[in-house]
């Protein structure tokens, strides 16, 4: 939709009188900001909203603007003093999402967002009850969220770090590692990626910026020293999947997947996937950790078979056979 | 008869002024000889063309267009918009909560959801709330809906239509064409399920959106769908994805300092010893790969049936492939 679709600017010209009643003298450029517009296309919002007015359409009738210098000013709003009420779709929006963060492990302050929560539902209930046939009116949300599991009971400590800008001893356990070790980070942000939540810090062990998930973080101290990334240190670029690439995919497997192991195509980063006649797939997996990718190759037995590298394959039969030892069995 | 885009914008704006600043149900063509925009229009057909098409545009946008007679002697139905209804109603937030505010809008990344908390976020704003849309820009909350389905999925269980789609039962199955009544759709845990009554079966299904094609379509009426009263749409998804409740615990042996996780998720030994550790079992399945996996450093003792499931895994990773056996004695 572009910036003059009237779906588009409609709901903008309606928005756009109170928003400028309450902000008197705000600069275009603000405005402008504020609406996700540029300054030439809110400045032909504004001349448009300047022809419309109250039955009469005199002088007195029509909606009027001051302009001076790079500032605008309603002086007079025809009657549009308030925004629109909530959309269904609107209120929906944001009530799941702040349900879904007040359940969220440990990002942000629950209380808040249960207040917040509170009062969007009541706007919203209250305009809604009364509603006339509008096209959303009485739709259900359609929508719920239920984000991951309740960590350990650390959240609070790493988001206090986060937000006084102190260092954290963390005590995490690494998952491609299968360890739990101690390290000092400098936390940079918190993210919430679809249901994990991260801690985004420098790690002075590893010299570079890693992802913790809060989860897996067992204890954290907070530090008397300011946390301090060195100036360099970049937090990851944009969204989804490129947040959480994982760093280190150096390597790539070959696997065939038995039916029985199908779901991992759908459970893990799997490329090239293909279908054999026997409703097995061939798909290629990205591993950082080698130790990791036989531990989860070991346990899918003969559901999984391994074409390359040849070195995991002979790992994982090495490992099969000292196993079933330990099992008596030789 | 054709108006320019701009033309079209100014006259419903006008239209919405002109309705809100009257008591009175104004009749079409009260509005026709009011509102400017209407009056050039030739032909009565071209003006209740035009009229009926800024009434549906004014209500999908959320305008609450009534329509009334103010007295038995008007002939027909009128309309007005009740100044009560259309406002948004008083609301006020606290710093923090218009910063929480801020963050749920920002939680969703598909344009579908994104649109719409874009545009709640203005009109709180218009409101005179000051949600910062970068208030708390030390988190960053992403909750993805990249799924072709989601948008016309959402659409439809909102709208109450029934939809069909092709859906695959694993990744690489045939594709099955399937008719269902939409109640929702749940994002669990990082995935995104749709929930409604699967005609086909004649039940309540899961249905996980990455195996929905890009071929979703509403058919049927609008309202025809009502979820059942008090439906958990929620509960229903965590029934058919989630893991089933511990049934009883599994006994294991683990090599000193190894199988970290395994520690992390299991009871302290009754007996003391720290290297004997019991986890919660509900699938035998899953806790099996798991426990596999580890190889020699974690020794199923008990229950039996696990143990088995174990070694059974393990067999299969010895005999598997007859080329990796050479590969791995040539060492």
């Amino acid at each position: 939709m572009t910036a003059g679709g009237v779906a588009d600017r409609l709901p903008r010209l309606l928005t756009l009188v109170p928003y400028l009643l309450a902000r008197p003298g705000i600069a275009v450029a603000e405005a402008a900001a504020d609406f996700g517009v540029g300054e030439a296309q809110l400045r032909r919002d504004l001349e448009l909203l300047w022809m419309c007015g109250l039955p009469g359409y005199g002088p007195g009738d029509l909606v009027d603007l001051s302009f001076e210098g790079d500032t605008v000013t309603v002086t007079f709003d025809a009657g549009l003093r308030r925004p629109l009420r909530l959309s269904g779709a609107e209120a929906a929006t944001l009530a799941v999402a702040l349900r879904a963060l007040a359940d969220a492990p440990g990002v942000v302050d629950a209380d808040a967002v249960q207040r917040a929560l509170a009062k969007i539902e009541d706007a919203a209930g209250r305009a809604g009850s009364r509603a006339a046939d509008s096209a959303d009116a009485g739709a259900g949300e359609g929508v719920a969220v239920v984000l991951g599991r309740s960590p350990g009971g650390a959240e609070d400590a790493v988001r206090r770090a986060v937000e006084t800008g102190r260092a954290l001893r963390l005590t995490y356990y690494s998952a491609s590692r299968d360890a739990v070790g101690r390290r000092v980070v400098d936390p940079m942000r918190l993210l919430l990626v679809d249901a994990s939540a991260y801690l985004e810090a420098w790690c002075r062990r590893a010299e570079g910026v890693r992802l913790f998930r809060l989860d897996r973080v067992d204890d954290a101290e907070v530090l008397d020293e300011p946390s301090a990334p060195p100036p360099g240190a970049r937090g990851r670029e944009g969204a989804g999947e490129d947040l959480l690439r994982p760093d280190d995919g150096a390597h790539v497997a070959a696997l065939v997947l038995r039916p029985a192991a199908r779901w991992v195509a759908e459970y893990y980063p799997v490329e090239d996937l293909h279908a054999d006649d026997d409703g097995s797939a061939r798909v290629t997996m990205r591993y950082g950790d080698r130790d990791w990718m036989v531990r989860f190759v070991l346990g899918l037995g003969d559901a999984v078979e391994v074409l390359a590298p040849p070195d995991l394959a002979a790992a994982v039969q090495v490992r099969a056979r000292d196993a079933l030892a330990a099992y008596g069995e030789a | 008869m054709t108006t320019s885009p701009s033309a079209r914008a100014e006259r419903l704006v006008n239209l919405v002024l002109c309705l809100l600043s009257t008591r009175q149900y104004l009749s079409a063509e009260r509005i026709r000889a009011t509102v400017p925009g209407y009056a050039d229009v030739a032909s009565d057909e071209a003006f209740f063309r035009m009229f009926e098409r800024d009434k549906a545009e004014l209500r999908e946008l959320g305008v609450p267009l009534e329509t009334g007679r103010s007295s038995l002697a008007e002939p027909i139905d009128g309309y007005r918009i009740a100044r009560g209804d259309y406002e948004l109603p008083d609301i006020d937030l606290a710093p923090d909560e218009a910063t929480a505010v801020a963050l749920a809008a920002r939680l969703w990344d598909s344009p579908a959801m994104a649109g719409a908390a874009r545009t709640a976020l203005q009109k709180l704003r218009a409101a005179g709330i000051a949600v910062d849309p970068d208030a708390a820009s030390a988190v960053q909350p992403r909750l993805r809906a990249t799924e072709a389905a989601f948008a016309p999925l959402l659409a439809a269980s909102r709208a109450g239509r029934v939809v069909t789609f092709t859906h695959r039962s694993h990744p690489t199955a045939e594709a099955r064409t399937r008719t269902v009544e939409p109640w929702g759709v749940v994002s669990w845990r990082g995935r995104w399920y749709l929930v409604g009554h699967d005609r086909d079966r004649d039940d309540v299904r899961c249905f996980r959106l990455s195996r929905i094609g890009d071929d979703v379509r509403a058919v049927g009426a609008r309202g025809a769908v009502t979820p059942p009263p008090d439906v958990d749409l929620v509960a229903i998804v965590a029934a058919s994805a989630g893991p089933p409740p511990a049934t009883g615990r599994a006994r294991i042996r683990l090599a000193p300092g190894r199988a970290a996780g395994l520690r992390r998720s299991a009871h302290p030994d009754p007996g003391g010893d720290p290297d004997v550790v019991e986890i919660d079992l509900s699938r035998v399945d899953t806790a099996a790969r798991w426990i596999a996996g580890h190889g020699p450093d974690a020794v199923v003792l008990e229950p039996p049936e696990l143990r088995a499931a174990v070694v059974a895994l393990l067999r299969g990773s010895r005999d598997r492939t007859p080329e990796a056996a050479d590969a791995g004695s040539a060492r």
